[in-house]
């Protein structure tokens, strides 16, 4: 067995124009920097990314945007970004929005081999046009399919080289469940130790769903909205 | 006088019992945080996944990797926990949230909500607002009776595209308290100089006025 990569070129192997690509994070917190830029660099294009978010101009999915290799943005929140707002007012980019927990579930039952599901958030709003319906102890429900995708990248604190992940504080947001959902997943890691010197105790995401794991470099982590206490 | 966010928040706060989980929407819901009463231990929920969120960091301890649904810097509090989206989500839509606290853009008077669109503006996206409000157990929101032309934000039916269908229970305005029941809105409390006929006035939806209604005491 060897998942692990030597860098962002050789885990980016074999994504190609059209795929459905998962992306980990939260606004800019655990998104999978070196994958991302790694991504801007190449022609690959037409790409359907599954991300909470899309970035910010100029920083995280807004590289990908910003030389539209996205198709359509499966999200919960897209703000933060002129240039999503001009792409999608011209056309050129497909938008679904969803609630975020039905989002997050949506990722996890793919990943857990649950083809859908019934979750009331929704119902009654424009989200649940062309949903099925069904009531249960007396409230109504919506029927979500399950999401997967051909690669998921995550970004991961601690990674090893059988592919067990560990996160930090909220860093792992969506990157738990992409990890799973992902036909391959890619992580990307700040630090990479041998098998072994992870706390089995303390592992957040099984390798069993990690297939290409790397050591990232250059982390930048950009803090979207700086707030700090007056005292 | 009307009430300014801070005082919103302040009765809003009110409503926080010894042990309660509670989120926190962006804005004056937020502010709640700040009025929590003597001798009572909340525990604020921030759905990116973070139970036990403590006040903004100083320059010294920021961390990139520690931030609130607002995307905001924070800390987090002795006793907190990390967790992945859909194990936040399981949180509020399994009903172990307490008690949730977010803004509206309009509120009907079958206590349905609009929060996130504006059509014909800049589609930003629900976030979490709709897993919020279809499941909370208890829906609190907070907003200002009308908007900055003097027209009603509480309506016989929402004229924006809504977040969720009956279920809002309490609404606290820059004027008054208010229950949402079966027959409409049920005033229970008006800011203080504040009359019932402004409140009346100030209202579109189905107001409902039985006996006393006091003033808030701040």
């Amino acid at each position: 067995m060897n998942k692990v990569l030597s860098n962002a070129i050789e885990a980016i192997k074999g994504i190609e124009d059209n795929m459905t690509v998962m992306f980990g994070g939260f606004g800019l917190c655990g998104i999978p920097e070196n994958t991302i830029m790694e991504l801007s660099k190449t022609n690959i294009k037409g790409l359907i990314c599954i991300s909470n978010n899309c970035g910010v101009d100029d920083f995280g999915l807004g590289f990908l945007l910003r030389n539209k290799q996205i198709k359509k943005m499966i999200s919960s929140y897209v703000g933060e970004n002129a240039e999503f707002e001009r792409q999608l007012l011209n056309g050129e980019l497909e938008v679904e929005l969803l609630p975020q927990g039905s989002l997050a579930e949506k990722i996890r039952a793919g990943g857990a081999g649950i083809p859908a599901f019934y979750v009331p958030a929704g119902y009654g709003t424009e989200v649940g046009i062309g949903k099925e319906s069904r009531e249960f102890n007396g409230k109504m429900h919506l029927l979500e399919h399950a999401l997967t995708a051909d690669y998921a990248v995550v970004k991961a604190w601690k990674g090893d080289t059988h592919g067990n992940l560990i996160y930090k504080h909220t860093a792992n947001n969506f990157n738990n469940m992409m990890a799973m959902a992902g036909k391959i997943t890619i992580a990307e890691v700040e630090e990479l130790v041998p098998a072994g010197e992870l706390d089995p105790n303390q592992i957040h995401t099984p390798g069993i769903f990690v297939q290409r794991i790397f050591q990232g470099v250059n982390y930048e982590k950009r803090i979207e909205k700086l707030t700090l206490s007056k005292s | 006088m009307a009430l300014d966010k801070n005082q919103i928040a302040q009765v809003i706060a009110r409503e926080l019992k010894d042990g309660y989980y509670v989120n926190l929407g962006i804005g004056i819901p937020t502010l709640v945080a700040n009025y929590v009463p003597e001798g009572i231990h909340v525990i604020l929920h921030s759905e990116n996944g973070l139970l036990g969120m403590g006040s903004f960091p100083t320059e010294e301890t920021v961390d990139a990797d520690l931030i609130n649904a607002g995307k905001q810097t924070v800390t987090y509090m002795p006793g907190a926990s990390f967790f992945d989206s859909a194990t936040s989500f399981a949180m509020i839509r399994g009903g172990h949230v307490d008690i949730t606290v977010l803004g509206a853009f309009e509120v009907s008077e079958k206590g349905d909500i609009a929060s996130w669109k504006v059509p014909g503006k800049l589609i930003k996206g629900m976030g979490g607002a709709m897993d919020l409000v279809a499941s909370a157990k208890n829906i609190i929101v907070a907003m200002q009776h009308t908007n900055k032309e003097g027209q009603s934000k509480l309506l016989k039916e929402c004229t924006l595209p809504l977040t969720g269908v009956n279920c809002v229970k309490k609404i606290v305005s820059d004027l008054a308290v208010m229950e949402v029941t079966d027959k409409g809105f049920k005033l229970l409390e008006r800011a203080p100089g504040v009359s019932i006929e402004d409140i009346k006035a100030a209202t579109e939806g189905t107001l409902i006025i039985e006996g006393d209604i006091p003033e808030i005491k701040l």
